[in-house]
Formats: C-alpha cells, sequence, structure tokens
C-alpha cells in the first residue's frame, strides 16, 4: 500500500500539481468496491438467478423429455418385438388351419369320391345282378316255353299223324 | 537533441498531456473522490442493467432476442466460473466472476466506444472506468478478499495447509503471492486500458482520419480479453483456493 502511494505522490509530483495524477488513490477505490459488491448483488438478483433457473430448467427439461423419449422408444421397440412374436403365432397359427381345413377337405373329398365309387360299384352290382337275374329269368322263360311249343308242336304232330 | 524534441512534443500534443491524471473531484466529507469515474462508471453500469431488465423481463423456455444473448453470455460465464473453480463451489462463486466480467467488458468497451468527448467536464475527462487505478485496485482487492473468504469458508483454517502444501519451502513466496495477485491483476487491466486510451488518443490528435481505426480495433480486442482475463483468474485464485487435495 505504501508502495502505491508512493508512486501517487511520484505521479502527482511528476503532473506538477498537488493534486492527481495516474496514481491518485483516495476514497474512489472503497467506494468503488462497495459499488461492485452492490453490482453484483443486483446482477444476481436481476441476471444470473433468474436466467441460471430458466437455463437449468430447460436443460432439466431436455434430459426429462430425453429419458422419457427413450421410454417410449424402448417400450415402442418392445411392444414391436410383442408384436412380431404375435404376428408369428398367428401366421403359424393360420398356416396350421389351413393346412388343417386342407387336409379336412381333402379327407372329405376323398371320403366323398370313395362313396360315390362305393354307391356306383354297389348300384352297377346290382344293375348286374337284376340284369342277370332278368336274362336267367328270360332264359328259363323261353325254354319253358321253347319245351311248351315243342311239347304242343309234338302233341299237334302226334294228333296230326 | 532530446529535450528540445520532448518539450515540442509537450507543446504539440496538450490532449496527451490533459488525459493523463486530471481527475473531477468531488468532496464527499473530508474525503475526495473522482467524479468522472463515477460518472462513466454509473453510465456504462445503467447500459448494462438496461439490458438485463430488457432482457429478463419474459423469460421463455423457448428463448427469443435479447434472452438468447444472455442465455449465452450467462452460459459464457458458467463455463468459465465452472472451469476454473470446479464442479462442487462454482455455483457460490458465479456471479461475482460474471459480474467482474460483465462490468469491466462493459466498462472497457464503453471506453472505447461511448464518444465521451461530446460530455465536457470543469476538469478531467470521462473514460473507461477501469483506466481508472481506483477501480482496478478496488476490484483486485475484492478478488483477493473473495478467495480468502472462499477458502476460509469452505476449509476452515485448513485453508492455510495451501500455504506449506507441497513442502514448507513454499512459504515464503505464497505469501508473497497473496500480494503479487492483486498487485498484477489491478495494474495489467489499468495499464493495458489507459495505454489503449492514451495509444488512440494520441494517434487520433496526430493524424484524424484513419490511422486510429487499428489501434481503435486492437483497442476493443485488448478490451474484451482484459475482461475476459481478470474474470478467469479471479476465478482461478478462487478456485485455488477452494480446492480440495485427493489424497
Amino acid at each position: 500500500m505504501t508502495s502505491w502511494l508512493l508512486l501517487a505522490e511520484a505521479g502527482a509530483s511528476a503532473a506538477g500539481t498537488p493534486e492527481g495524477g495516474l496514481f491518485d488513490l483516495d476514497a474512489t477505490l472503497p467506494l468503488m468496491a462497495v459499488q461492485v459488491v452492490l453490482l453484483t448483488f443486483i446482477l444476481n438478483a436481476l441476471f444470473f438467478r433468474p436466467v441460471g433457473r430458466v437455463v437449468e430448467e430447460r436443460e432439466g427439461y431436455i434430459a426429462i423429455s430425453r429419458s422419457q423419449a427413450k421410454e417410449k422408444l424402448a417400450q415402442v421397440q418392445r411392444l414391436e418385438a410383442d408384436l412380431k412374436e404375435q404376428l408369428k403365432d398367428a401366421r403359424l397359427q393360420t398356416q396350421k388351419v389351413i393346412q388343417a381345413a386342407e387336409q379336412e377337405s381333402d379327407k372329405l373329398y376323398r371320403e366323398a369320391i370313395a362313396l360315390a365309387q362305393a354307391e356306383s360299384n354297389a348300384s352297377r352290382e346290382a344293375a348286374r345282378r337284376e340284369i342277370d337275374n332278368q336274362r336267367s329269368a328270360a332264359l328259363g322263360q323261353i325254354r319253358s316255353d321253347s319245351d311248351k311249343l315243342a311239347d304242343q308242336i309234338v302233341d299237334r304232330l302226334l294228333a296230326a299223324s | 537533441m532530446a529535450p528540445p524534441i520532448a518539450s515540442a512534443l509537450h507543446l504539440r500534443l496538450p490532449l496527451a498531456e490533459l488525459e493523463v491524471g486530471k481527475h473531477l473531484y468531488w468532496q464527499l466529507g473530508n474525503l475526495k473522490i473522482h467524479g468522472q469515474v463515477f460518472l462513466s462508471s454509473w453510465i456504462v453500469i445503467g447500459a448494462l442493467l438496461a439490458l438485463v431488465v430488457i432482457g429478463t423481463r419474459k423469460l421463455e423456455r423457448n428463448p427469443g432476442g435479447i434472452q438468447n444473448l444472455l442465455e449465452f453470455i450467462w452460459d459464457y460465464i458458467r463455463d468459465l466460473s465452472r472451469e476454473q473453480i470446479g464442479e462442487k463451489a462454482y455455483r457460490d462463486w458465479l456471479p461475482f466472476i460474471g459480474t467482474l466480467f460483465l462490468f469491466i467488458f462493459v466498462s472497457n468497451w464503453g471506453g472505447a466506444l461511448i464518444p465521451w468527448k461530446l460530455i465536457h467536464l470543469p476538469s478531467g475527462e470521462l473514460g473507461a472506468p477501469t483506466a481508472d487505478i481506483n477501480t482496478t485496485i478496488a476490484l483486485a482487492l475484492l478478488v483477493s478478499l473473495s478467495y480468502f473468504y472462499a477458502g476460509l469458508s469452505r476449509k476452515g483454517f485448513r485453508y492455510f495447509e495451501y500455504y506449506v502444501d507441497p513442502t514448507p519451502i513454499m512459504l515464503p513466496f505464497k505469501i508473497i503471492e497473496d500480494f503479487t495477485k492483486p498487485l498484477s491483476l489491478s495494474f495489467r487491466l489499468f495499464g493495458n486500458i489507459l495505454a489503449d486510451e492514451l495509444v488512440v488518443a494520441v494517434l487520433a490528435f496526430l493524424v484524424p482520419l484513419i490511422v486510429p481505426l487499428p489501434a481503435m480495433f486492437l483497442g476493443l480486442f485488448t478490451s474484451a480479453i482484459q475482461a475476459l482475463i481478470f474474470a478467469t483468474l479471479a476465478a482461478n485464485y478462487i478456485g485455488e483456493a477452494v480446492h480440495e487435495e485427493h489424497h
């Protein structure tokens, strides 16, 4: 402090005036210090605190929204995987159902065809049997008729002779 | 040869002579204060406060206009103080560091940009408040007080371990440091700003056109750098004081 005062005096004497000079220390110093301290409190109230609050709120908001978005993304991915699984199951099931239905219809078709074939075979067999019966009956009839005719012929011929 | 030139310069440069060491004295009781320093400091503080008040009138989550600028400044100061002081303590000291930076910055730039010469004072002339040694010593002593306070309030008397930190041999150097810190802080700022004003004034007196312009731009650059240096060093000293050794 003394060295500064000496410098101040030197400055004052160099300027050639009883007061003044570059290094003229006086009550400006403490008053300026008080003024700067006051300015610190004023700026703290008007600037640093409110702006800091806004910036930090925004940072918090961004962090929270980010984590929420990440959570949602994870949820979406989980749901997507879930749905894919379900979709695969559903596809498998449909395939199974389709296969079963195809087999069923095939079976039904075959059964129906077999049934129809059996029926047609049976009716053909019946028809043939009927035909055979009728033929044998007709043959019998013819034979008996021919026998009767032959008898008659023989009788007529015998009667005539 | 030399004395005639010096005296000629003395005669030819009344402006440069007028700049230095003349003050507008105000009497406050039996105390004398430099009126021009307070006048110009009130003007730059008023401008700063006006900017801050207008900019923070309607703070929104989606910033616009001046709020953007203020948030940029805030962010800049926060990064500066966080880097120098450390994550744990920077919050307490951010307003102080920020005020130092803003006050010195607007003072320096105000001294360079506001046409002070249009206002005539009975004695002395208006200029950057930081071109007065009283202002810079006041700021530097505030920094000293605050780093002592920061260290003592955070660590108690363990703060003085810092003086014998690696070895007790450091003790005298660290004590000297406590005096050289405010001395270098105040004289660096004072010297740079005063020299800048004088260079511009002398150049403007010798060649009033164009030639002073580079010096003026350089002055703006220096002014900003000085504000940054002062704030960074202040934060660094506080950081040094609150720094905890990790054993």
